[in-house]
């Protein structure tokens, strides 16, 4: 098949998140994705559509995002204004209906690809409205009485981070895929698409610094791949040797420009002692 | 084959519909299983698991299932016989396949060590390695045990690279195995539920709006007012110490009940009785925990204070400084709680002891005494009046 996702020159993609993206692409079904923060879940949908070449809509969500703003809006209050100003535009129910990022992915004149973020930051019943659309991939506007299909069943890529859990009926339309923290090989391959002329000695101190970081026990926070890609932007902008990195570095207990990495002072804190502690049991 | 995989998926525990199996015969009639193991095993995934909690179970169930098998997908990429999907959903095992299979112990074996697995691991679950399910280690050691000697999908077929990925049971960490909370636990915690608004106004106040208009003289004032949500504020203490035991299960779906009923739901444990410090994690409540003043610093008197535990102990665990079973307290374990009902006017206690046993024991009278009586057994009666209590 042609149409294939195979991640792109800048997205390291395994091969099960490949399966997981083509099967949702074949049989145009949602694909519900899960992770981590930082594994690359936002990201994974701009590059379906960079590689299948195909049109990009997203819709972001907050906690205050109703399932109808994706559809559309009817505008009744501007409406109910220009009614009191004799406004021309009032006579036209169309003029105030306005289109949600579903409804511009619908009427896409080739296949799209639409992004619906985070997913779980949205009330309780919002996947629940949303269960018709998806599946039927249509929703009906009950002012103008017309029914919306879409012209190409788009693909649709939904991200979560686990907040709320989301209704059984809503899962079982979707295809399901976790993305799992990747492990040292893949993590090499991904550092390698975004720094190419990184020198061997410092990706291997900094992969192996971080890696050790994310085991530490009880962080509140660990780093994850796009925290670990700022801080070696910043090791390489300030030109950091290798053997800075070195935990046997006597002055520094914890690693250069750590910001990028921990993210909250607890987690700074416990890391200081934990490395302390090591260097103490070593001597 | 697939519809045994499928009973079996669902005898695991890994809530699977019809939809999402005739989701999977369609991919695969789409060529999107490309005839290897290791392909069919993730698009299987994909389709028929939503929640990564059940992708341990999902790996168990695919080990075991397709245990010899996955020499039929080398077969089958030699042969290649066009109709083989089709025959999928029907396909009974050739003599040939039954007596691998049999030579691998027979299927009812099989799923017998399946089935004993699972028993098991709920045994040694309740056992208290691992409490109230907070995500955490998976508690069983899976390889090894098994008195049959039938070894699920640990050693690999002449496709090795293929059975790694679900014999390394990398989401075992995932599987949280907490049964969900009865309904009527659920039904009664709502009662709790006080709604108030707060936030974005992003509602239109109609009647707001039309008086505001009114003023006015007919010129829209639009009003806007923000929704309604709960604000209900819980702070939960269980006790997680030895004589908990035999509650574990109740409790389990007492807080998974309460976990998915509150937005702002804190919880922490204790030993018996309140201490100078708390803990959320119970792996490492040795060396991560949370000073009691701290907590009360944290969360505002607005909480709701809920005790869970039996209290039953020695009564110098309550009285005495230094009477705590696990290290040396200052000041004794009333203080302690007093300082807490203090700070919380709202407050109660769930006993899972039944209500009968609760004269027998010395020290639940004396937390009762010192909880102005705020104490209720676990049952829905209980729950009801304490629920009355905190409100």
């Amino acid at each position: 098949m042609a149409n294939q996702f195979r991640g792109t020159d800048r997205y390291i993609a395994t091969d099960e998140l490949m399966a997981a993206v083509n099967a949702a692409v074949v049989l145009s079904r949602p694909l519900l994705i899960k992770g981590e923060p930082g594994t690359g879940k936002t990201l994974l949908a701009t590059e379906i559509a960079r590689s299948l070449n195909k049109p990009f809509f997203e819709w972001h969500i907050k906690s205050t995002t109703k399932a109808q703003q994706g559809l559309y809006e009817y505008d009744a209050v501007s409406r109910l204004r220009d009614s009191q100003l004799g406004d021309p535009r009032v006579k036209d129910i169309h003029n105030y209906i306005l289109k949600g990022n579903l409804w511009e992915a619908f009427d896409c004149e080739q296949q799209p690809v639409l992004l619906i973020d985070e997913i779980d930051k949205a009330d309780i019943e919002f996947p629940n409205d949303l269960l018709r659309e998806l599946d039927r991939m249509e929703f009906y506007v009950y002012e103008t009485r017309e029914t919306v299909r879409a012209k190409h069943r788009p693909v649709i890529v939904i991200t979560s981070n686990n907040e709320k859990e989301l209704p059984d009926a809503f899962l079982r339309r979707c295809f399901f895929h976790y993305i799992r923290f990747p492990d040292t090989a893949t993590m090499t391959q991904i550092v390698d698409v975004h720094f190419p002329n990184l020198k061997r000695e410092l990706l291997h101190e900094a992969l192996t610094t971080f890696f050790k970081i994310r085991e530490t026990p009880g962080l509140k926070k660990k780093p994850t791949t796009s925290e670990l890609l700022d801080w070696i932007k910043l090791l390489v902008t300030d030109d950091i040797p290798p053997e800075a990195l070195r935990s046997d570095d006597a002055k520094k207990l914890i690693p250069p420009l750590y910001g990028a990495l921990l993210k909250n002072e607890q987690d700074v804190h416990l890391f200081e002692q934990l490395v302390f502690l090591n260097r103490r049991n070593a001597r | 084959m697939l519809v045994k995989f499928f009973f079996m998926l669902r005898k695991t525990g890994v809530p699977v519909s019809i939809t999402e199996l005739l989701t999977l015969l369609e991919a695969l009639k789409a060529g999107l299983g490309d005839l290897s193991a290791e392909r069919f095993y993730y698009l299987a995934r994909t389709c028929l698991v939503k929640d990564e909690r059940f992708y341990d179970r999902y790996d168990r169930a695919f080990a075991a299932h397709f245990k010899g098998v996955e020499d039929l997908f080398s077969a089958l990429q030699r042969d290649l016989p066009a109709d083989w999907l089709e025959n999928l959903g029907v396909r009974e095992f050739s003599d040939e396949e039954k007596a691998q299979i049999e030579a691998l112990g027979g299927w009812d074996k099989l799923m017998e060590t399946l089935k004993k697995r699972l028993e098991e691991q709920k045994e040694r679950h309740q056992g208290g390695s691992k409490w109230i399910g907070t995500a955490g280690t998976s508690p069983y050691g899976a390889y090894g045990f098994n008195p049959e000697g039938v070894r699920i999908g640990q050693d690999g077929g002449r496709n090795r690279s293929a059975v790694k990925v679900w014999d390394k049971r990398e989401f075992a960490n995932l599987d949280d195995k907490v049964e969900l909370g009865t309904r009527n636990i659920k039904i009664a915690l709502r009662r709790l539920r006080r709604f108030a608004r707060q936030g974005v106004p992003d509602e239109l106040a109609l009647a707001d709006t039309i008086d505001a208009t009114a003023r006015s003289g007919g010129w829209l004032d639009i009003r806007m007012q923000a929704e309604r949500r709960n604000a209900i504020k819980i702070l939960l203490l269980l006790d997680i110490g030895g004589s908990m035991d035999d509650h574990v299960k109740t409790c389990e779906e007492l807080f998974s009940a309460a976990k998915s009923e509150f937005k702002h739901l804190e919880h922490f444990y204790f030993h018996n009785f309140i201490y100078e410090a708390l803990w959320k994690d119970n792996r490492r409540r040795f060396n991560q925990h949370t000073t009691t003043t701290e907590i009360i610093r944290t969360y505002g008197s607005d909480y709701k204070l809920i005790f869970v535990g039996d209290a039953t102990m020695s009564p110098y665990e309550i009285t005495h400084a230094g009477g705590s079973v696990e290290h040396w307290n200052a000041e004794p374990g009333s203080v302690w709680l007093d300082r807490l009902i203090k700070h919380y006017p709202k407050f109660a206690w769930i006993n899972p002891q039944p209500q009968s046993r609760w004269r027998q024991t010395a020290s639940i009278d004396m937390t009762r005494e010192m909880l102005e009586g705020r104490m209720y057994p676990l049952t829905l009666a209980g729950l009801d009046q304490c629920i009355d209590a905190l409100t």
